[in-house]
């Protein structure tokens, strides 16, 4: 590469990319400059002094600005008169660096003895104790006692609460500022700042409610010292004590690597419990980030409200029962039903659940008439031309285009806002098309607000600006040619795009009746933008193609798996219903008549109060499975807890219903099922749970379990990077384009998306109750 | 030469007023006859060093400036907050069209179209009578769209900070004018690369600005005739202190010693106090090293200051005579410093805290050797880590008043050895000087 | 203006906020910070967190920003002072002509204690006056000085001080 830069580290020749830290170019050279402030993914500030060191330069002369030389005919080196920040200083040709004279070893020893001047020393009783990079670093280049008089410590608040979520110790704090920065660089929340000045100089924040970000927690993580603590974890475990389990986030689309940090617990009767949830490094998808919904989230899996053993309904009231009595029941009655049964599934559940729900409807019940719950419009599309294999918006840069239509990143993907608004500060072009004004307006190259309903004309439009040639559809693209120039300002961004990823939400109006038929505005909506990838030829290529927001995190696992086994949408009579992971009762919609009811689910949920049978599944911090994210990436999380009750893997339950129908299947594991899935579906062929395990070194190194500096020990990733599925035009090459004529905007509200919306998971974090009252639902009249 | 290039209100009373101060001929000669260039070329070899305290030639930060990345903008350090400082606020006071017309000029020459003069929060009356002087300079068309008639547009703006010492440091000032924190960034890179608003900026001195007319109007020779090879120009020494005549003196560099400025008839007119001598000079505020009486022939300018182990900065002459405790007296700056520190970095966020307290100690007598000693250590211990010079600066005047009066801080030792010189004695004594109202009271010059 | 809420800052202020605002570029309105804080302090007596979220608004920044910034600043009062502000200058050049007698005579004709007025400030009784000694306002050779409400007054004796304490009495 032409770029790299050559210099010596401690006499060590080192070779990094031209601009390159001299902190992250030791780093890579397996050289430890001690750091606080500095954080690879923060711009640098050079404001704790920790990273001092000799740096030599390629003395030149000012004549013929040629290196000088020495007797020896190499370049003589200067240099400078005082210890220079490692952490603000770029790498430069022949640069000599030293990290380990006594000068520097004498430096490190001066700053940390001014820090602990004002640091209390509380380690025995302080949650960051074992993973403190203070501590770790105090212990490997500190001196070995202070001069400071210990009364002359600050005695300050310990326990200030900056929000409901996060507690700041001001006496812990080293005021290196990292939970500002990465509330103004990453998160783009301006919620923290510093207060006073000098040695009086404190976190603070005052927005409304405290520490307003759904980012929030991830400064606990990257806090150096033991300042910030969440209010789920604070004072309940020693990090030692801790079994981090590798995971997956159950919420959202993005399918952010976790951690969940698991340890019995006094509070919990003794019982295994989660204890905090912590990113998971992977920079393909989260990086070291999560939000907050990711991290707070996870009580429902130890909620004492779950189902603890199967209910059968017996004169009106449901009643306990033996999975033995609700097996039989089931199968008598899915048998009497005839092939006239129905199956709706959830979004939430695992590829594998998805898969043996589908193939007891086939095998067993004899039917295909399964739902996808809730219904989202263009799974198929995202299916065909999703984006292709290697796409990795932490790459997306210079010359590459993001559409965005009709959806909140940050409300839907919060991560992903994260890593878009980074991709736009790299040179990426950002176009943001919606009914309302999003987050995302704010790093838009073009922001296109249209009237509400007019989501899918102005994609239209957008296409019509790009490309005029002949095509199926070019005649009726032409109608909607723009005459708003931001639309043509798109379609030239467009045109000129190197890599187009198109974000389809789905704020938008619900199906309405339009001339006597009901219209989908979400399906003509995602074929405009399956038409437009097409049209434009970005598709079946890593960084190109469409990134659905959908509202869950298996949505197109569940799909993947339901449609591989040709299900149909219901079509005639349901004498027999299972509904899994869905609750339409309790979102105001009806059940078709039926006359049985199967619900599997956590919670006694408004439509299992109505069930004939209700089973209760394993929530899934207890079991092993596999989502697929949005960008069809197959992830694997472990089992972490033991099962709650007598609850089942959904897997399992599917299994043991179909041993009454005298099937015989082999599986005995979730990795079982994988191996079918992997047989029998193309897009996941060549998937186990092997090569989902498998791991990769990751730059920058915050999560290795060497790692001093960064904070935190959950960012290891040990259990996997998961692996992109083949897009079908991957697969097969093939791509059409089809038209649907948009819908006329219906009159109907469209409610935005909101992250922090009550639900039966969410609603069992009591600690993120504010949150969700904060969220007040926001409506646009369409 | 007149007797004054910078002070001219002195010679010529109500200058303030556009009418007496006259048409701004520098200016119309740099927007009408020359190109910016030859305007940078001309400062650059007049020699014209910042007079903000660094000393870095004027001309050679200008065309530092990079030609494209448009907007450029100035700003005018008037942020005067150094202890013994107050050179600035009497020529945005007395003779304002001078600083307006010299930071106009800047602003041709860098190509910049705003200019903001950022006055400390405390010059809210000062600002007052520069606000007068913008408003006539802008009715005169000498500010505004077109300059002189030509397509020259400069805007020029006042902008009051709000209380902190920090913001006289360049890129803390362009934070607060930005309305943040004043708390230093990263250099590199250097504002006139990335200043304001990221923006390639100017930032220069009130006093560096109020030269530039006169370069223009008589020629960078003429100039350079002024004060020294290296140190051309004249220069105002604010004098304050236990003198008998506090107050501004504009000489040439280099023509003066700090003899001449505390004694001379034109001067300080001596001590304040007949028969007390001299004991030390802080020649630059609270910043630079201090010296003593052996020092009082050291001519002023930067090369012979600094000769002499210290810094001519901005030129604020502190005078203390024999009845101080320089252990009060150090102390007292460190406070300064201590209270100015603004939090960003370590050494001097923890470090003047630390040291102060070590004063406190000593002061209460309740430190011993070790802990005198470790005052030291501490202010050593600053050196070469920090961010920015405030830092630096705070330790200047603790080692160099170890370095002189080492015997005044062991004496106050609980633990010092009983035999005690004579002076050490009354040192508690003289702890607090007393007020000498009587020796000043037709002292100042104008005002 | 792009804010549809009319705070009351802006209902009353309104083409004061506009010159302020005008100074600087468009997209740079959070340069009005520092203006617009003296603006309200004047309105309000002190930042108060209403008058915070004020100026955010007008800025277009968050409160927590402009907060920082009162914080930093030893100008700007997060608590309610008295409605005169005196400052007397105590640093070392002043202190070297007598202004630690001064600021003593300061605090008894005010009725408050010196340790207070040296660490933060102390307010009267009547809350017409607060108290503070300060460092360095540039105007060293004309010690003892203080600022009221930031306008100068130099080389003064205790009697030019109590008569100026009465003048403000009444204003």
């Amino acid at each position: 590469m032409a770029d790299l830069i050559n210099l010596f580290i401690d006499d060590v020749a080192v070779s990094v990319p031209k601009g390159t830290l001299i902190v992250d170019a030791a780093k890579r050279a397996d050289i430890d400059i001690p750091v606080f402030c500095y954080h690879p993914k923060l711009k640098p500030v050079g404001m704790c002094r920790m990273c001092l060191v000799q740096v030599g330069r390629v003395k030149l002369d000012r004549g013929t600005g040629q290196p000088v030389l020495d007797a020896n005919g190499s370049p003589e080196i200067a240099y400078g008169p005082k210890l220079e920040t490692s952490c603000t200083t770029p790498v430069e040709p022949g640069m000599r660096v030293i990290t380990n004279t006594d000068l520097v070893k004498r430096a490190q020893k001066d700053v940390l003895e001014f820090l602990l001047t004002s640091h209390p020393l509380d380690c025995p009783i302080c949650d960051k104790g074992g993973e403190c990079p203070l501590q770790n670093l105090t212990l490997t280049y500190g001196p070995g006692v202070t001069r400071f008089d210990y009364a002359d410590k600050q005695h300050l608040d310990k326990h200030y609460p900056l929000g409901e979520l996060i507690f700041l110790d001001k006496e812990r704090c080293i005021q290196c500022a990292r939970c500002i920065r990465f509330q103004d660089e990453i998160a783009d929340d301006h919620v923290l700042g510093f207060y006073e000045r000098g040695r009086k100089m404190q976190i603070e924040t005052m927005s409304t409610p405290g520490f307003d970000s759904k980012f929030s927690g991830n400064t606990t993580d990257i806090c150096p010292v033991g300042a910030l603590t969440t209010r789920d974890f604070r004072f309940r475990a020693r990090p030692w004590e801790i079994t981090n389990v590798p995971s997956i986030c159950p919420h959202c689309p993005v399918g952010c690597n976790i951690s969940l940090g698991t340890r019995r617990s006094a509070k919990g009767g003794g019982e295994w419990e989660i204890l905090r949830v912590m990113p998971r490094q992977n920079e393909a998808v989260n990086e070291i980030w999560i939000c907050d919904k990711g991290r707070f989230g996870h009580h429902y899996a130890r909620s004492q409200a779950r189902l603890q053993k199967p209910l059968i309904k017996k004169e009106g009231r449901l009643v306990e029962a033996t999975w033995e009595e609700a097996f039989s029941l089931i199968a008598d009655r899915f048998r009497a039903a005839n092939g006239k049964a129905a199956g709706w599934l959830g979004d939430r559940v695992s590829n594998e659940d998805a898969w043996l729900f589908g193939k007891l409807f086939r095998e067993g019940f004899n039917s295909a008439q399964l739902v996808n719950r809730p219904h989202v419009a263009g799974l198929d599309l995202v299916a065909r031309y999703g984006v292709g294999v290697g796409t990795n918006l932490g790459n997306l840069g210079q010359g590459d285009v993001v559409f965005i239509v009709a959806g909140d990143v940050e409300e839907t993907a919060p991560v992903h806002m994260l890593r878009l608004k980074a991709a736009v500060e790299r040179g990426a072009k950002l176009i943001v098309a919606n009914a309302r004004e999003t987050k995302m307006d704010r790093y838009a190259a073009i922001s296109i607000q249209y009237q509400p309903g007019m989501d899918t004309q102005t994609v239209y439009s957008l296409l019509a600006s790009v490309s005029n040639q002949q095509s199926a559809i070019s005649s009726q693209v032409a109608k909607f040619a723009p005459s708003d120039n931001k639309i043509k300002a798109a379609g030239q961004l467009i045109a000129e795009a190197q890599n187009l990823i198109v974000m389809l939400g789905d704020e938008r109006p619900y199906p309405v009746m339009v001339q006597g038929q009901y219209t989908d505005a979400g399906r003509a909506l995602a074929q405009a933008c399956a038409n437009l990838v097409v049209a434009t030829g970005h598709i079946g290529k890593a960084n190109n193609g469409l990134l659905p927001l959908w509202p869950h995190n298996n949505t197109q696992g569940v799909y993947d798996m339901l449609s591989a086994q040709g299900a149909e949408a219901l079509s005639g009579e349901v004498k027999a219903l299972y509904l899994v992971g869905t609750d339409p009762i309790g979102e105001g919609q009806n059940l078709p008549p039926t006359d049985f009811v199967v619900v599997q689910e956590l919670f006694l949920t408004p439509t299992a109060q109505q069930a004939d049978v209700v089973l209760p599944a394993l929530a899934w911090a207890e079991r092993d499975g596999t989502f697929t994210n949005a960008e069809r990436r197959v992830q694997r999380y472990y089992k972490a807890l033991p099962p709650t009750g007598q609850a089942k893997a959904d897997w399992e339950i599917f299994r043991l219903i179909a041993e009454k129908f005298g099937l015989k299947w082999s599986f005995f594991s979730a990795e079982g099922v994988m191996h079918e899935i992997a047989a029998q579906v193309a897009a996941y062929a060549g998937l186990d749970y092997v090569c989902l395990a498998e791991t990769k070194e990751e730059w920058p190194p915050v999560g290795t379990s060497s790692d001093l500096y960064f904070g935190g020990t959950a960012y290891d990733n040990r259990g996997g990077v998961g692996a992109q599925t083949k897009s079908l035009f991957e697969i097969n090459g093939r791509s059409e384009l089809k038209w649907i004529e948009p819908p006329p905007p219906s009159g109907q509200s469209i409610e935005p998306r909101r992250l922090n919306r009550p639900g039966t998971l969410i609603d069992q974090s009591a600690i993120y109750e504010v949150r969700l009252r904060a969220a007040e639902l926001v409506k646009i009249e369409a | 030469m007149d007797k004054y290039v910078l002070l001219r209100h002195r010679d010529t009373p109500d200058i303030h007023k556009l009418s007496v101060y006259g048409e701004y001929t520098a200016l119309q000669k740099a927007v009408t006859t020359l190109t910016p260039e030859q305007v940078i070329n001309e400062v650059k070899v007049s020699g014209l060093r910042g007079r903000g305290g660094a000393g870095f030639p004027a001309g050679v930060k200008w065309s530092f400036v990079p030609k494209d990345r448009l907007p450029h903008y100035v700003t005018v350090n008037a942020d005067e907050s150094e202890p013994g400082t107050f050179k600035d606020r009497e020529l945005m006071e007395f003779n304002p069209h001078q600083v307006i017309e010299g930071a106009a000029i800047a602003a041709y020459a860098v190509g910049a179209t705003r200019v903001y003069h950022y006055l400390r929060g405390e010059f809210k009356s000062v600002a007052r009578r520069m606000q007068a002087a913008l408003d006539e300079a802008y009715a005169a068309g000498y500010l505004g769209q077109n300059v002189f008639g030509t397509h020259v547009e400069i805007q020029m703006f006042l902008h009051l900070g709000a209380g902190a010492y920090i913001c006289g440091e360049e890129s803390a000032l362009l934070e607060s004018l930005e309305g943040k924190r004043g708390q230093p960034r990263l250099r590199p890179p250097f504002p006139a690369v990335v200043g304001l608003y990221n923006q390639p900026t100017v930032i220069n001195n009130t006093e560096t600005m109020a030269n530039v007319p006169y370069i223009l109007n008589h020629g960078a020779e003429a100039y350079k005739k002024l004060g020294t090879e290296k140190s051309p120009g004249t220069k105002i020494f604010c004098l304050s202190g236990m003198v008998k005549r506090p107050g501004n003196y504009e000489a040439e560099l280099g023509k003066i010693s700090f003899r001449d400025l505390i004694f001379g008839e034109n001067f300080g007119q001596g001590m304040m106090v007949e028969g007390r001598n001299v004991k030390a000079i802080l020649p630059s505020g609270a910043s630079g090293p201090i010296v003593t009486e052996a020092a009082l022939d050291v001519l002023l300018d930067y090369e012979s200051v600094a000769a002499a182990g210290t810094i001519l900065g901005s030129a604020s002459v502190i005078v203390l005579d024999d009845s101080i405790d320089m252990v009060w007296a150090a102390g007292k700056v460190t406070h300064f410093f201590r209270h100015e520190s603004c939090g960003k970095c370590t050494p001097c966020r923890e470090g003047t805290y630390w040291m102060e307290k070590q004063y406190q100690d000593i002061l209460k007598g309740k430190a011993t050797l070790a802990d005198v000693q470790l005052l030291q250590d501490v202010a050593q211990q600053i050196i070469g880590k920090c961010l920015c010079p405030l830092g630096e600066f705070a330790t200047s005047p603790v080692l160099s008043s170890f370095q002189h009066f080492q015997a005044e801080y062991e004496a106050r030792a609980t633990d010092a050895k009983k035999v005690v010189p004579a002076k050490a004695a009354s040192a508690k004594a003289a702890a607090t000087p007393t007020a000498a109202k009587t020796a000043d009271t037709k002292a100042v010059p104008t005002t | 203006m792009t804010n549809e809420t009319m705070t009351p800052l802006l209902e009353k202020y309104a083409t004061q906020i506009e010159t302020v605002l005008s100074k600087y570029p468009p997209d740079r309105k959070q340069s009005a910070v520092l203006p617009l804080l003296y603006l309200a302090q004047r309105e309000y007596g002190y930042c108060t967190p209403e008058a915070i979220r004020e100026v955010a608004e007008i800025a277009g920044v968050e409160p927590t920003e402009v907060d920082a910034v009162v914080g930093f600043y030893t100008l700007f009062y997060d608590h309610p002072v008295g409605k005169h502000v005196v400052q007397v200058c105590n640093d070392l050049p002043c202190a070297l002509r007598g202004s630690d007698q001064f600021l003593e005579h300061a605090c008894q004709k005010l009725g408050l204690d010196k340790h207070q007025v040296e660490h933060g400030g102390a307010t009267t009784a009547d809350g017409e006056f607060t108290l503070e000694s300060v460092v360095c306002l540039a105007a060293c050779d004309k010690a003892p000085l203080l600022q009221i409400d930031l306008e100068y007054f130099e080389r003064l004796t205790p009697e030019e001080f109590d008569r100026l304490i009465e003048e403000y009495r009444k204003k």
